[in-house]
This record gives C-alpha cells, sequence and structure tokens, in this order.
C-alpha cells in the first residue's frame, strides 16, 4: 500500500477535497464527455501504449507504403551485389542472390502484416458469429458450438495447418466425388489457414461476453419492447462486448505473425519471390546466419517490433478500456 | 465429485472420436498418395497387393471402423515410414526424448516464471520489476528457432561450450531447454505479476493484515494461493503442448523426438501414425482441462463443479 493511499484513508478531509475539485473540474468542462473520449485520453496516459502505437503505425506506413518507399522491387535482384554487409548503397546489405535487403525487409513487413490482418479478421468472422449465436440462444445451439470448440482446441494446431495447406495447395478435392480443383493464390490460403486454425479463443470470449450481458436489463426492456434476437444481438450486446474484443483482436495479430513464421519455418508458407518477414526469418536465419548476420537480424528485429507494438498497445487498451482498473 | 468426473471422461470419450473421424477424414481428402515415390512405378499387380495389405483398398467407412476397432485394442497399426515396428513402438522408442525435454522445460519455466513474476509484483514500478517486466517481453517477441539459432551460433560456434545439437549426453538438453523455456517462462512471468497484483489489493488481503497476521503469512496464505488460479487457467494447457513436443526445438537441436512426426506424418501421408498423434494430443489435452478444473476447486473452494454429462 503506498503513502499516498494511507494518508487518504487517515485523513478524511483529503478523499472529500478531491472529489470537490474533480466535480469542479466536470461543471469547468461542462460539455459531458463520451466513454470514448475518456477511454482515449486514459489510453493516451500509458507511455509504453503511445510507444505500441507509434511503432505500430511506423510499420503500418512502411507496409502500406512499401512500393513508394522501397529503394527497389522486392523482386529485382544483381547477383554481381549478392552477400554484401550493409553498408551507404545498401542499407540492410544484399541477399544470397542480391535482393537489395532493405525493400525486401520492407515488403516482407507490408505481406506479414497484411496476411496478420486478414488473418485475424478470418478468425472474427468465424469465430464473433458462432459465439454470438451460442451466447443468445443458449441450450442445444450453445452445446453444439461449444463442442465444436472443443474440438477445436483438442486438435493439434500445427497438425490442422499443415493438412489444410496440403489439402487446398493443389486445389480443392473432395474424395466423394466431383474431382475439380479450384487453384487459391498462396497468400490468401495461408490466411485462411490461420484464421480458421485460431478463432475459437475470439468465439469463447464473445460467447463469455453475451451471457455476463443477456441478463441486463436493458436487454430485458428491448426484449419486452419486441426487439427480435438479431437486433438485440447487433444493436444491444456486441456494441457493449466490444472493448474486450478489441483487446484480443489486438492481441492475436502478433499471434499471427509468428503463425506464419511457423508455417514458413515448414517450408509451407509464402511461395517466392513475395517476401515475408517469417519467411525470411526462417530461411535465412540459417546456415548463412554465421557469416551474413545482417539476413537473419532484420527481419527478426522487424518481428519484434511489431510484436512489441502490438502487444502495448492491445495492453493499452485493455487498460483504457476496462475503468475498474485504477 | 465422481459423478463429474465421469461426466467428464465420457466427453472426452465423444471429442476423441471426433477428433479422430474429422483427422480421417481431412487426410483421406488431401490429394496424393502414401506410396508415390516419385521414383520407378511399380507393377500394377505390385500396388494392389500393397493397397490390400495396408487395407486402403476397402471402402473409406470400413477403414475407418476397422482402425477405431484396433485401436480400442491398442493396436494403431503400422506406420508407412516405418514398416518394421508399430506405431505404438514408434511413439514408444521417440516420446521419451521429447518428454525428457518437456519436463525440464515445464520445471523451468513454472518455478522461474512464477518467482520472477512474484518479485517483479512485490516490488512494483521497480528497476527489477522493470527489467523482469522488459525481459518477460522480449522472450515473448521472437520466435523459439529464431533464439534456438542464436544460442547456437553464440554458445556453440562462438564460444564452444555447448554442443549445436545431438542427443545422449547431459549438455545436449541445455541450449534446447533454454531455447524452449523462454517463451513459457515469458508468459508465466507476466501473468503471474498481474495476478499477484491483483490480488495485492483485494479485501481479503487487507483483512489479513489488520487483523495482525505476519507478513509471510498473508503472502503465503491469501496472495500465493489466490494468485494461483489465472496461473492454472493459463498454465497447464501449454503443457500438452510441451509434452508433444516441438517440431522447430527438435529440427534444430537434431532432437530424435516425436515432434517431427507431427510434420513428417502429414507430409508423407502416413494416415496410422497421423491418428495416432492427433488421438494422443487430445487425450493429453483432455486430461490436463479435467486436471485445471478439479485444480479450481482445491485453490478456491467457492468454485463447484456443475454441469451435465457431457461439459
Amino acid at each position: 500500500m503506498s503513502a499516498v493511499d494511507e494518508g487518504a484513508v487517515l485523513d478524511p478531509r483529503a478523499g472529500a477535497r478531491d472529489a470537490l475539485a474533480a466535480a469542479a473540474e466536470r461543471r469547468a468542462s461542462a460539455v459531458p464527455r463520451s466513454n470514448t473520449y475518456y477511454a482515449t485520453r486514459r489510453f493516451f496516459r500509458q507511455k509504453l501504449a503511445v510507444f505500441g502505437l507509434v511503432l505500430t503505425l511506423f510499420l503500418v506506413v512502411v507496409g502500406v507504403g512499401a512500393p513508394l518507399l522501397a529503394p527497389t522491387d522486392y523482386k529485382q535482384n544483381n547477383l554481381m551485389e549478392a552477400n554484401q554487409f550493409p553498408s551507404g548503397e545498401h542499407w540492410f546489405g544484399t541477399d544470397t542472390i542480391g535482393h537489395d535487403y532493405l525493400s525486401r525487409v520492407m515488403y516482407g513487413v507490408r505481406t506479414s502484416l497484411w496476411v496478420a490482418f486478414a488473418a485475424v479478421a478470418v478468425s472474427c468472422l468465424i469465430g464473433i458469429p458462432l459465439g454470438l449465436v451460442a451466447g443468445l440462444k443458449g441450450g442445444r445451439t450453445d452445446f453444439v458450438v461449444m463442442r465444436i470448440v472443443e474440438i477445436m482446441t483438442a486438435f493439434p494446431g500445427l497438425l490442422f495447418a499443415i493438412f489444410l495447406v496440403s489439402l487446398f495447395r493443389a486445389g480443392f478435392n473432395i474424395p466423394v466425388g466431383f474431382g475439380q480443383r479450384i487453384p487459391i493464390a498462396n497468400v490468401w490460403l495461408i490466411v485462411f489457414v490461420i484464421g480458421v486454425t485460431s478463432w475459437v479463443g475470439i468465439c469463447r470470449l464473445t460467447r463469455a461476453q453475451i451471457l455476463s450481458l443477456r441478463e441486463r436489463e436493458y436487454v430485458t426492456a428491448a426484449r419486452s419492447l419486441g426487439v427480435s434476437d438479431t437486433g438485440i444481438a447487433l444493436r444491444h450486446l456486441l456494441p457493449n462486448a466490444i472493448a474486450p474484443l478489441i483487446v484480443a483482436v489486438t492481441l492475436s495479430i502478433p499471434l499471427a505473425i509468428f503463425a506464419e513464421a511457423g508455417l514458413s519455418f515448414l517450408g509451407i508458407g509464402i511461395n517466392e519471390p513475395t517476401p515475408s518477414l517469417g519467411k525470411m526469418v526462417a530461411a535465412d536465419s540459417g546456415s548463412t546466419l554465421r557469416v551474413y548476420w545482417h539476413l537473419g537480424f532484420f527481419p527478426t528485429l522487424a518481428i519484434a517490433l511489431a510484436m512489441l507494438g502490438f502487444t502495448f498497445v492491445g495492453d493499452g487498451l485493455r487498460d483504457a478500456l476496462d475503468p475498474r482498473q485504477n | 465429485m465422481a459423478r463429474y468426473i465421469l461426466g467428464r471422461l465420457l466427453g472426452l470419450v465423444f471429442i476423441l472420436f471426433a477428433v479422430s473421424l474429422i483427422t480421417f477424414l481431412l487426410m483421406r481428402s488431401v490429394p496424393g498418395d502414401p506410396f508415390a515415390s516419385g521414383e520407378r512405378e511399380l507393377p500394377q499387380k505390385t500396388q494392389e497387393a500393397r493397397e490390400r495389405k495396408y487395407g486402403l483398398d476397402k471402402p473409406l467407412w470400413e477403414q475407418y471402423v476397422r482402425y477405431m476397432g484396433n485401436a480400442l485394442q491398442g493396436d494403431f497399426g503400422v506406420p508407412f515410414q516405418s514398416p518394421t515396428e508399430t506405431v505404438s513402438g514408434l511413439i514408444a522408442r521417440t516420446w521419451p526424448a521429447t518428454i525428457k525435454i518437456g519436463i525440464p522445460t515445464i520445471l523451468v519455466s513454472f518455478v522461474l516464471g512464477s518467482l520472477l513474476g512474484f518479485v517483479a509484483a512485490l516490488r512494483q514500478n521497480s528497476w527489477l520489476d522493470y527489467a523482469v517486466t522488459f525481459a518477460a517481453t522480449l522472450g515473448l517477441v521472437v520466435p523459439n528457432f529464431v533464439i534456438a539459432i542464436w544460442l547456437i551460433l553464440l554458445f556453440s560456434a562462438r564460444f564452444d561450450w555447448l554442443p549445436p545439437g545431438g542427443w545422449g549426453e547431459p549438455e545436449h538438453y541445455v541450449l534446447p531447454v533454454i531455447a524452449y523455456s523462454l517463451a513459457p517462462t515469458a508468459l508465466v512471468a507476466r501473468y503471474t505479476r498481474a495476478s499477484i497484483l491483483d490480488v495485492l489489493r483485494a479485501d481479503y488481503v487487507r483483512t489479513a493484515r489488520a487483523k495482525g497476521l505476519g507478513e509471510r503469512r498473508v503472502l503465503l496464505g491469501h496472495v500465493v494461493r489466490n494468485a494461483m488460479i489465472p496461473f492454472v487457467t493459463v498454465l497447464l494447457p501449454e503443457v500438452p503442448n510441451i509434452l508433444t513436443g516441438s517440431i522447430f526445438i527438435e529440427s534444430t537441436f537434431r532432437i530424435p523426438g516425436l515432434g517431427r512426426f507431427f510434420v513428417n506424418s502429414t507430409f508423407s501421408r502416413d494416415y496410422p501414425m497421423i491418428l495416432a498423434l492427433v488421438l494422443l494430443v487430445a487425450a493429453l489435452w483432455g486430461i490436463t482441462y479435467l486436471l485445471t478444473d478439479l485444480l479450481y476447486t482445491v485453490l478456491d473452494p467457492r468454485i463447484r463443479l456443475t454441469g451435465g454429462a457431457l461439459r
């Protein structure tokens, strides 16, 4: 317990003074503020969260702006300049076949962020509706959804991912009939695989939120006014459940970046020539790293920065959106 | 209680069944043939004889029923990638290596992680707290296979203190356990710190102090015990993962463990092996979750276990 708290307990007037001061401040500002306003203020009061936000925005700018900002295109290589260490000409050096490594890393950030965002979007598209329906309907629906969730959790994720990649890489083919195959672009496949193997957490969280919200008075009021289930779900439950979901989504982006790196390590990630951080970390960290340290170092640094950025933003959001905690 | 455990075990059986069925259908829908070697084509008759030998000429449902029937009797078939032994034999041969890496990993990450988190929480906002938080964050932001490679570069290539890989000697454990336990340690430290901080502010801790309990008894009897609950929620689910091994760690350090079979078997379409691995992971997972829930009731007597047969 800090000295300030003890002082407050010993001197009840101090608490009253604070309350009066706060009330005066509220009257002075006069304008009623929204929850978003206070949440934003709480967020920006945290140094680490702001640092994370800056880091994240920087990476997003690098990723989105890569075609404009990168010194060369990611496909352009010059074998005569292979395996160069960082220099004034090539800030991050060059790789084993003479790509400018700075450009590769910038495009890698682009791919990795894109895959991570899209994969998390896929897992939200699966997890949120399922969690919503399970929490709202309860009973048999809830039972079925929760069994699916349990099965997904019990299934080894990596094995499932490899299955899906090998299942769809050659196109889609079901044994019981129609032998047609639909070719799918490799990046989309990776997005799909990561999304499909990672929606369980979001689903559980949505359901838990709905379960705690659906007995509230305003839901009963809406129901007695004759609002449909869909209306209650979309207008009353989801907006109130959104805060923890935002936190969970932010924190699952770094996990998706890691998942892509893992698939790349196994050689079933994003195809050449598209660079991705995971692939560069996995492939370039191999035997060449002992001499050409820059090949593993820069993509690892970029991944670490992305992880740090999103984790700090996620932690900051959690503290800002949950006013219970100080 | 017995009724509850029985219900949960029944639920687990259902999950194992569902998981095996999904796996079976998934692996059979992946295009490709387990015996396509890419080398010289075998005569038609030989291929047919081989399919007959492994029962692959039967209809799908019959193959599944037959497999599950045998599996219930403890016979998981013969792995295609190593036809001279049984699946059970192969797992029994390779799993010990994985477990020998897994148990020290779990011990290190639980003990070290909770100690670090505990100390950081008690000295909140001191340099020690910042150091632990910083280290914990670092452990979480770099993939473990990258950490593994750095460790090899540093301790094997640069200083030649430890072998870069291999198996059999005590020194072969050091680097894999460090690389593998870094992330879980960081996770444990983070959660322990957060939950201890949470509990320290609770009313019952204030009450305990107010009634004159010594600091040691407050911490051990009230704080640690209550902070264990989130700790159990976060940590126990990691146990089945760690115990079944990581392809990333095992392939980097050349450990002859179980982890690589998850990838190898899928790539080579080793149907019996895949099914056995999936069932193993699912069973481990189910048992861990049951233990977690039972542990809750020990840690917090207010928690009552309820629910029907299939929960």
